[in-house]
């Protein structure tokens, strides 16, 4: 397999973001959403190949998480927290 | 293929996020209803709820009692959970080898996270059955020669109880105090440890006010000694670098709740070079090398091993986070209220646990203020009782900050807005109380509370 591209790895990102944003549990949501975006800026200068394929693998096999437990989440969803209503759609 | 879009289409049919439902699964404690503006305080009564009733609730900031699962140990735990339920101690087929492979795997990270190795590592019940396991094991094997044991006031409670089980026995245990910082003084160690002294326990973080012990120092002290060095370090494992060898420990005990894993597993390091030996607590089949019999819970210590890899990764992401969220909190609160006093020494100190104590203010009536939040005076298991915390008064509290304290817990999923919502509420209900006390007033007049002379009526 060619090696990921920006373009792929971008993809990745945006996927990720999405799929985390439609975690039921307030606290996991807030948690993917800014460690997914603080990881892949921490790794936006890693320019060997070899590194760059196997971050891109585990962040796979996060996003395959990701999905799990965001179903998992929403099918024993429960009250929302005290701060959710005054939150601004911020996280 | 087709399993997994029915199971998707089935699972797109639940709502995203959970509105006003009058079937939701109400496991969860109805605690706070939220208020409607045409609505009037609506009673408690849930059985006719109105369709726009919604409760909500509180933030959680107690992570020092436990902790929620981190959703990468979830994950890792389900298969085991579901599929893979073999008995790892089943040799003679593939469920359970597959079981004893998620098992073996699980040692191989724990050990990673404290630079041990995984023979040394033997699964248990928990951080309480560990302690018992270490201070019970290693007095009672070496009882014919050596009588005497070492730890401090502040330990957990499961600490002190052991050894008072032990005095029981005709053991003998010096209880070390601390100092106003709460870490104990190394000159009264080294003159408290006797030539017929087995082990010496001193936890790394304590639960109730975070402060971090001189573990390597005690170490070093201890192995000069030749005295067996125990810590319990369920509070700090995953959270600050820990090093068996460096730091010298014989044994320690680890606490999956703690760390983002699940309840009711735990670790306890023996070490093996130079080999120490304990006395095994729970008879049975031999399994964990004699030290502890009873089938191993695979999905159990599967998520204790995820815990500690995650932990192992996101370590240093999460302290300098937590430690930015902890100088935010105590900042604002000490910025805006008086008289409010952090117990514990603020440099040896574990960010996420920080200790309040409100002057004039009596602690479980701000908890009780405070409900939108979760939060704790002193630890999970004394808070039973109404008598203030040992921790606290160890370390010289005089007996009213005693009552007044707070503990705030900063986890990996605590957020800025939880901070910030706690610190506000917190500060409201503060001056709010302080507003209704008569003491306060007294204080603010300018007259030395010290100096009055109660009257007994």
């Amino acid at each position: 397999m060619a090696a990921s591209s920006r373009a792929q790895v971008l993809d990745l990102y945006r996927a990720m973001l999405r799929e985390s944003k439609h975690f039921s549990a307030y606290n996991y949501r807030t948690y993917a959403v800014r460690r997914i975006r603080d990881a892949f800026r921490e790794n936006k200068n890693v320019k060997d190949p070899v590194e760059i394929q196997a971050l891109v693998n585990k962040a796979k096999r996060d996003l395959e998480i990701i999905r799990r437990q965001v179903h998992i989440g929403q099918m024993y969803s429960t009250d929302k927290l005290i701060i959710e209503n005054q939150e601004t759609p911020r996280t | 293929m087709l399993l997994r879009t029915a199971w998707r289409r089935a699972a797109a049919a639940v709502p995203v996020a959970p509105g006003p439902k009058s079937e939701a699964p109400t496991r969860g404690l109805r605690l706070r209803v939220a208020d409607h503006a045409p609505q009037s305080a609506v009673p408690s009564d849930t059985a006719t709820a109105p369709q726009a009733e919604s409760v909500l609730r509180p933030l959680y900031m107690d992570v020092q009692a436990t902790t929620p699962l981190d959703p990468r140990v979830l994950d890792a735990m389900l298969p085991y959970l579901v599929n893979y339920y073999g008995n790892p101690h089943s040799r003679t087929h593939a469920y359970g080898w597959e079981s004893e492979a998620a098992m073996e795997h699980a040692r191989q990270q724990v050990a990673s996270l404290i630079g041990a190795d995984p023979r040394e590592i033997i699964f248990t019940s928990g951080a309480t059955e560990s302690n018992n396991i270490a201070i019970k094991g290693v007095a009672r094997f070496y009882k014919s020669r050596k009588k005497h044991l070492i730890t401090t006031q502040t330990e957990h409670k499961c600490v002190l109880d052991s050894c008072r089980s032990l005095e029981a026995e005709g053991f003998q245990v010096t209880y070390l105090p601390v100092k106003k910082s709460g870490i104990i003084d190394l000159k009264e160690l080294e003159a408290a440890i006797q030539p017929d002294t087995s082990l010496v326990s001193v936890m790394t973080v304590n639960n109730e006010i975070g402060v971090k012990q001189p573990i390597a120092e005690i170490g070093r002290i201890c192995s000069s000694r030749k005295v067996y060095f125990h810590t319990d370090a369920a509070q700090a494992v995953g959270k600050i670098p820990l090093d068996v060898n460096d730091m010298k420990i014989d044994l320690m005990s680890i606490s999956g709740h703690k760390i983002y894993g699940p309840k009711g597993v735990g670790a306890i390091y023996i070490r093996r070079r130079p080999r120490v030996r304990v006395e095994a607590l729970q008879s049975g089949g031999g399994q964990e090398r004699g030290m502890r019999s009873g089938t191993v819970p695979t999905p159990l210590v599967v998520g204790l091993g995820a815990a500690c890899e995650v932990a192992q990764q996101e370590m240093e992401y999460d302290h300098k986070r937590i430690s930015k969220l902890a100088e935010r909190l105590t900042q604002k609160i000490m910025r805006s209220l008086p008289d409010v006093v952090m117990n514990g020494d603020p440099e040896h100190h574990y960010p996420g646990c920080i200790n309040l104590s409100f002057a004039y203010v009596e602690g479980e009536s701000l908890l009780m203020a405070l409900k939108d939040v979760a939060l704790s005076s002193g630890s999970a298991c004394t808070s039973a009782s109404l008598e203030p915390s040992y921790v606290l008064r160890a370390i010289g509290t005089d007996e009213d900050l005693a009552h007044s304290s707070i503990r705030f817990g900063i986890g990996r999923f605590t957020t800025e807005e939880e901070v910030d919502y706690t610190v506000e509420k917190c500060i409201h209900h503060v001056k709010r109380l302080r507003e209704m006390s008569p003491l306060w007033e007294m204080v603010q007049d300018g007259i030395d509370l010290k100096s009055i002379k109660w009257t007994q009526h």
